[in-house]
């Protein structure tokens, strides 16, 4: 089910914003309308969906109003038009105090720069939104060390935020955006101000919490590689306007203009292809045809090695050219000459990660599945294809 | 041409009968008050043996900032006391915390509304400007006619002339709390008072406690003044000391609120500094 659906939620700054709804209707690019009516297009007409306990990324350059759209969201920014669904109620229509109780029990935020209070310790920090509510302290206490522990962060509860790393306060945020257990979770930038690599334990901790969690998190970034790492959805932005909507494999397979396919086109695909990606159709046999059978098959066929599997696929050996004729001379059968020590990755295995095997296995790295099913095998032709720019074509055919 | 002089002082003066006559139940409230405070006060202070209170001074100013400011207060309140100021001292310290405490009650509400709103900064700050800089015996004289002769007249023109950084700094240090954690409070659902509450005052605290040091300083300042007035304390041996030449008795006077100066600056500031993370 849609949690939050969005249509036609538009943002415009200036003195007379209502003015400069229609001429969005017409079409009107967001430099003609600045430079006609001096209002400045935040957000132009985004529409899309969410569903419950998907990550939905929103990502763009600077400027591009993917910070604007976030805040429409709660209306930390009003927006100019449109409407907006929570669970099939119109946000935009809530008076203050739905509004706020919307704030203080749906929705919770992390920001780019913490945000942290000073003044108080970290638990006071998580205990926050706890507090506004009017919990009594006992309970909102617990609620708050509950929250501390899913951030990992037990027994800091009484330091001040200025005494943690950057990590850790990004942490406190999280922390403090999950205390009142919202219903959806935004993360603006929240973890662009941290250092590449505590930002790559940041977005793998949140994968991991989110596998337990199950949150709807609506997550803003600028980088690319982070979209992709942890977006079900990504929703492109550029000028105020969503560009492409999808996967983030549609997303690099099927850009949906050229500037998406500028913007993808500096991702390394070794870190965002997966297996699955880069495979290709293996040659099979069944274990109960003989080794003259697979070698006449791997003539026929002009290939070295078949794929032995049993009736529902599942992958038993690998049986070469030279292994099924020296078994026919010695009468042996083909379980007894297979080779059973081959390498196997999942089909949701990055490219990246077996770089290593690939380079230094004499056979193809068979793809399997967690039932043990064959799906394909990977090729270092393929892999290298794949990750040369044109791979669209490429990849396409060979899978 | 001959363009004829604007009568301003005339209005001035009628504007002054005008209040005189419509407002006096008005200001005979205020006198009492004030003066109830300033009363009450001094019976406080002149009514604790003095060496009881050096030492009680002492301990307050070692527990509110440290050690040595304690010494200093100990030492420095011997000295007035042996100078045989010690009286005067405590009447013009009477003074000095009124004012200040008046500034500080109506100064912070003032300071807090002009920060949520850009009209009223806008309306108040040219009034502020002129608080200060209209030099102070100008008050002093409808002060006399609203409320005669006497130590009342001298806390108002005092507070006139000190409220204004308690104001400003108030609006500084809220308007300088960051706006993301403006932003963060709103997006839990903070209510305005619990904003006010629970993060904006707590942050501008320690600027807020500058704007009180300096109003607490400047009503020092004011303590002479006061004094032409008939304001009693030592503000009034350091104008008879001028009218006399007598630089002797003068000076004596002049160090007890120069004591008085550094005391209260000191514990303040440290006040400011342990609140101030």
């Amino acid at each position: 089910m849609a949690i939050l659906e969005a249509r036609k939620v538009t943002k415009i700054f200036g003195s007379d914003p209502k003015k400069a709804i229609p001429l969005l209707d017409k079409g009107w690019s967001k430099a003609k309308i600045l430079a006609e009516t001096g209002a400045t297009v935040g957000v132009n007409q985004a529409s899309f969906t969410i569903e419950e306990g998907q990550i939905f990324v929103i990502m763009g350059l600077s400027g591009s109003g993917k910070s604007t759209l976030v805040r429409l969201l709660n209306r930390l920014i009003e927006p100019t038009h449109g409407e907006l669904l929570f669970k099939g109620k119109d946000i935009l229509k809530m008076n203050a105090e739905e509004l706020r109780q919307f704030r203080r029990k749906n929705v919770g935020m992390v920001f780019q720069k913490f945000a942290l209070f000073p003044h108080r310790t970290v638990i006071q920090n998580i205990e926050y939104g706890l507090e506004v509510q009017g919990i009594p302290s006992k309970q909102r206490r617990e609620m708050a060390m509950q929250s501390l522990e899913l951030v990992g962060l037990k027994g800091y509860e009484h330091s001040y935020p200025n005494q943690l790393s950057g990590g850790m306060q990004q942490r406190v945020g999280l922390a403090r955006g999950l205390a009142n257990e919202p219903d959806v979770l935004l993360m603006d930038e929240a973890f662009s101000a941290l250092d590449p690599l505590i930002r790559k334990d940041m977005q793998d901790e949140l994968l991991e919490l989110q596998s337990k969690m199950k949150k709807t998190i609506v997550f803003i970034t600028h980088d690319l590689n982070e979209a992709l790492r942890i977006g079900d959805q990504i929703a492109l932005m550029k000028d105020g306007s969503i560009v492409q909507i999808g996967s983030p494999e549609e997303i690099l397979m099927q850009p949906a203009n050229k500037y998406v396919e500028r913007f993808v086109e500096d991702v390394d695909l070794s870190k965002v292809l997966t297996a699955s990606h880069v495979m290709i159709k293996p040659e099979t046999i069944t274990l109960e045809r003989g080794p003259r059978v697979a070698l006449e098959l791997m003539r026929s066929r002009g290939i070295s090695n078949l794929y032995v599997v049993d009736k529902s696929r599942r992958l038993l050996g690998i049986i070469t050219a030279e292994d099924a004729s020296a078994a026919i001379k010695s009468g042996q059968t083909v379980e007894e000459v297979m080779i059973k020590d081959f390498p196997t990755v999942s089909p949701e295995t990055i490219v990246n990660e077996f770089f290593d095997t690939i380079s230094n296995t004499k056979v193809p790295i068979s793809v399997m599945d967690e039932m043990g099913k064959l799906k394909g095998i990977v090729v270092r032709g393929a892999v290298l294809a794949a990750l040369s720019g044109n791979n669209e074509i490429e990849v396409g055919e060979l899978r | 041409m001959n363009i004829p002089k604007i009568p301003l002082a005339d209005w001035i003066e009628a504007i002054e009968d005008w209040m005189k006559l419509n407002f006096d139940p008005l200001f005979q409230l205020i006198k009492t008050i004030i003066g109830g405070m300033v009363n009450g006060l001094e019976y406080v202070l002149l009514g604790i043996p003095a060496i009881a209170l050096i030492f009680i001074f002492a301990a307050l100013a070692t527990y509110l900032g440290k050690w040595k400011i304690g010494l200093f207060t100990l030492i420095g309140l011997f000295i007035i006391h042996n100078l045989g100021l010690w009286d005067k001292t405590m009447q013009t310290l009477a003074l000095v915390l009124t004012a200040t405490i008046i500034s500080v009650v109506v100064g912070v509400p003032v300071g807090i509304l002009m920060a949520r709103s850009e009209r009223l900064q806008r309306i108040v700050t040219p009034v502020l400007d002129f608080m200060q800089t209209m030099p102070a015996f100008v008050y002093l004289l409808p002060a006399v006619t609203f409320f005669s002769l006497g130590v009342v007249p001298g806390v108002i023109s005092s507070i006139i002339f000190a409220i204004p950084p308690t104001i400003r700094l108030t609006n500084l240090g809220i308007r300088q709390v960051p706006s993301e954690l403006i932003e963060a409070a709103d997006a839990f659902g903070s209510t305005s008072r619990q904003k006010l509450i629970k993060l904006q005052l707590p942050l501008a605290l320690p600027t807020i406690m500058a704007g009180i040091n300096q109003t607490i300083m400047l009503s020092l300042s004011m303590v002479v003044i006061s004094s032409m007035i008939g304001a009693q304390g030592v503000g009034n041996d350091v104008y008879r000391a001028v009218t006399q030449n007598k630089t002797g008795i003068g000076f004596e006077a002049g160090l007890a609120i120069v004591i008085l100066a550094i005391i209260l600056d000191r514990v303040v500031q440290n006040m400011m500094k342990k609140k101030s993370i």
